[in-house]
């Protein structure tokens, strides 16, 4: 009897090993040594002393925190535009399209990305830049007299950014929708309500752990997104990633980036704390539920 | 005499390849309570969404409190719909799920929750107002979907099959609950159904469906006593069925022989010559057991059988025989006196019927 139940925690810890492992060495490990970073300040060469120099210097120094503020603001107009994007393709692929076409559709939102965020990225500047396909049709259209820079605009990053967030909204939208029973839609249709108030009463509470798990995805890989917002913002992003990537490799100074790569973590947890607090959810459930 | 609560006119709804409804036309009495029953398939759950307005007819008009329905939408008809799985919103307390159509009305806050809770005692529910729906027994959900759809004071309330979903015992008791729910709020009720002991418990009339169309609407007695169909006879309680072809048909009694040479005499239901293929039905109580000839009643034919098995089922007990010279399947119920209570398989018995209580039908084609 004891001998079975060691048998058995052996056999998950064993079944847990490489996840632990994965978390432990290339997770914890490397925050807990960044923690470390950015909590001491260069004195003298190879002289270190614990400090808070460097939380200071990003309050101290505007460019940093106007940054930080501008880059939550953007991804949480992303993540909403997003979500708003997505629930339409969620519901026509959820409760709409039958069978095969709604697997298909699920594969057309899929494709993109088979290719790199990279190239997907440099597509976009193809078409989007000066000289390139989407000015030119404009002038040819006569909406515009001569091509515009359509590219290093914030609404190019959102566009952007929008479109590599799609699929991870849409995916927990769908198996929510999925979930919904269509006679509760039908029950409220014949109690007397219309598409707005079913939409409010019963699809939105349904789905709303779908509606969090996509939004809490959607908005961490938006933050912490460095690719989408240069190369589509240029010098103009000014996307707090770039920040961080600023201090460790142009700059070298490992203690400030570490500080502002601690202060984008806080920003995000406390975001997304903010959101499940404001829809009444709690993220076990969320988690659970999709 | 009152305009009916609903009046279906040539009401016709294809699909694809088969014609669901076909050309029905029907009416419902104001404060009566309307069955359809019929097996899967009969077209019954099309016609009931056709009333609700989910599905738009193909031609024909439906009518409710003597207005048609032609382009109202579900939101806007006075009708209301007890779902056959409930649909009751889980996101919802069960007074919020009650108030849900007087709050899509406009109704301010405070009515409305004293609506629902008057609502919900009616129903027997007064203090289940903030429970969640999971809480609930089977019965008091059901209970809570026909609130939700009469708080509305709907002109017709339509319910699709919700019993099936019970058990046995809970469906029995519900069946005594709604007939008592309805006569107390006098709303006319549509029911929908394949379970014929349902339809005839329930009912005021009843309307047998198959294939798209009515086979026989009427009281449960007459579908019960005076089948016109011989589907009717076959879905609408027990009975037997002998297909032969009858010999003489002078007078209103057929005499009917089978190809194994059983013969026996039924009233004639429609055109039947002799020598027309027949469908025969004999209900099992309208047949009388005897262990000797002297014991049944003088004048009507007597048959011979084996005891094949008892069926042992409280009052419903019956018992099947195989008659001598066919070997066909003949159930018989049991008196309740417990005369037969020591018969045994094998045993020899005599039986008979009154051929004018037997019904007799020209054979339907492919049956």
């Amino acid at each position: 009897m004891r001998d079975s139940r060691w048998h058995g925690r052996l056999a998950l810890g064993l079944l847990l090993a490489p996840a632990l492992l994965w978390l432990g060495a290339l997770i914890v490990l490397p925050h807990v040594d960044l923690a470390v970073l950015s909590f001491r300040e260069r004195t003298g060469p190879r002289v270190y002393t614990p400090s808070l120099a460097q939380y200071k210097t990003f309050f101290a120094e505007p460019l940093y925190w106007h940054v930080f503020v501008r880059t939550a603001i953007m991804s949480v107009i992303a993540t909403f535009l997003t979500l708003l994007l997505a629930f339409p393709i969620a519901w026509i692929i959820a409760k709409l399209a039958r069978g095969r076409a709604g697997s298909l559709l699920f594969i057309i939102c899929l494709i993109p990305f088979w290719v790199s965020e990279t190239v997907r990225t440099l597509g976009w500047m193809i078409l989007l830049r000066e000289s390139g396909v989407l000015p030119a049709l404009l002038v040819k259209l006569g909406l515009t007299a001569v091509p515009v820079e359509l590219l290093y605009r914030d609404a190019t990053i959102l566009v952007g950014l929008v479109y590599t967030s799609l699929l991870f909204m849409v995916v927990p939208l769908v198996s929510s929708l999925e979930s919904l029973d269509n006679s509760l839609i039908e029950a409220a249709y014949d109690l007397g309500a219309g598409g707005f108030s079913i939409l409010r009463t019963i699809v939105i509470p349904h789905a709303a752990p779908g509606i969090t798990a996509g939004c809490i995805v959607v908005f961490m890989l938006t933050l912490g997104n460095y690719l989408t917002p240069t190369l589509l913002g240029g010098k103009n992003s000014q996307w707090f990633t770039e920040q961080i990537y600023t201090q460790f490799i142009t700059r070298f100074n490992w203690e400030q980036g570490a500080a502002f790569g601690f202060l984008l973590l806080g920003l995000s947890t406390a975001l997304v704390m903010l959101g499940l607090r404001a829809s009444g959810q709690r993220f076990g459930d969320v988690m659970r539920r999709t | 005499m009152s305009t009916p609560d609903l009046v279906a006119d040539a009401v016709v709804k294809r699909f694809a390849d088969h014609v669901a409804v076909d050309s029905l036309s029907f009416t419902v009495e104001r404060g009566s309570f309307f069955s359809i029953l019929g097996p899967s398939g009969c077209g019954k759950t099309t016609l009931l969404r056709m009333i609700a307005g989910f599905i738009a007819p193909d031609s024909g008009d439906i009518a409710i409190g003597g207005k048609s329905m032609q382009g109202v939408a579900p939101n806007r008809r006075p009708v209301n719909m007890v779902f056959q799985q409930l649909a009751l919103f889980p996101m919802m307390s069960v007074g919020e799920n009650v108030a849900f159509g007087l709050a899509r009305r406009g109704m301010g806050r405070a009515e409305r929750v004293k609506r629902s809770i008057a609502m919900l005692e009616r129903v027997g529910l007064g203090s289940a107002a903030d429970k969640r729906v999971d809480e609930l027994s089977g019965g008091q959900r059901q209970r809570v979907a026909i609130a939700r759809s009469l708080v509305l004071e709907p002109t017709l309330l339509l319910l699709d099959e919700p019993l099936g979903a019970l058990d046995l015992k809970l469906r029995e008791h519900m069946k005594i609950e709604l007939k008592q729910l309805q006569a107390s709020f006098g709303t006319t009720f549509v029911y929908i159904t394949h379970d014929q002991s349902e339809a005839l418990v329930l009912s005021d009339h009843v309307g047998v469906m198959s294939h798209g169309r009515f086979e026989q609407l009427g009281t449960p007695q007459d579908l019960y006593y005076r089948p016109q169909t011989p589907f009717v006879a076959g879905f609408v309680g027990a009975n037997n069925r002998i297909v032969g072809r009858t010999t003489e048909t002078d007078g209103a009694v057929a005499e009917i022989a089978t190809t194994d040479g059983w013969v026996v005499r039924a009233l004639k239901s429609g055109a039947i010559a002799t020598g027309d293929a027949v469908e025969v039905f004999v209900r099992p109580e309208v047949a009388i057991l005897a262990r000797s000839a002297a014991e049944l009643p003088p004048g009507q034919p007597h048959h011979a059988g084996d005891v094949q098995s008892v069926l042992f089922d409280g009052a419903n007990s019956a018992v099947l025989l195989q008659e001598a010279r066919s070997r066909r399947e003949f159930r018989i119920a049991l008196p309740q006196t417990g005369q037969f209570s020591d018969l045994k398989p094998q045993e020899k018995v005599m039986f008979s019927f009154d051929p004018s209580r037997a019904v007799c039908f020209p054979a339907r084609t492919g049956a």
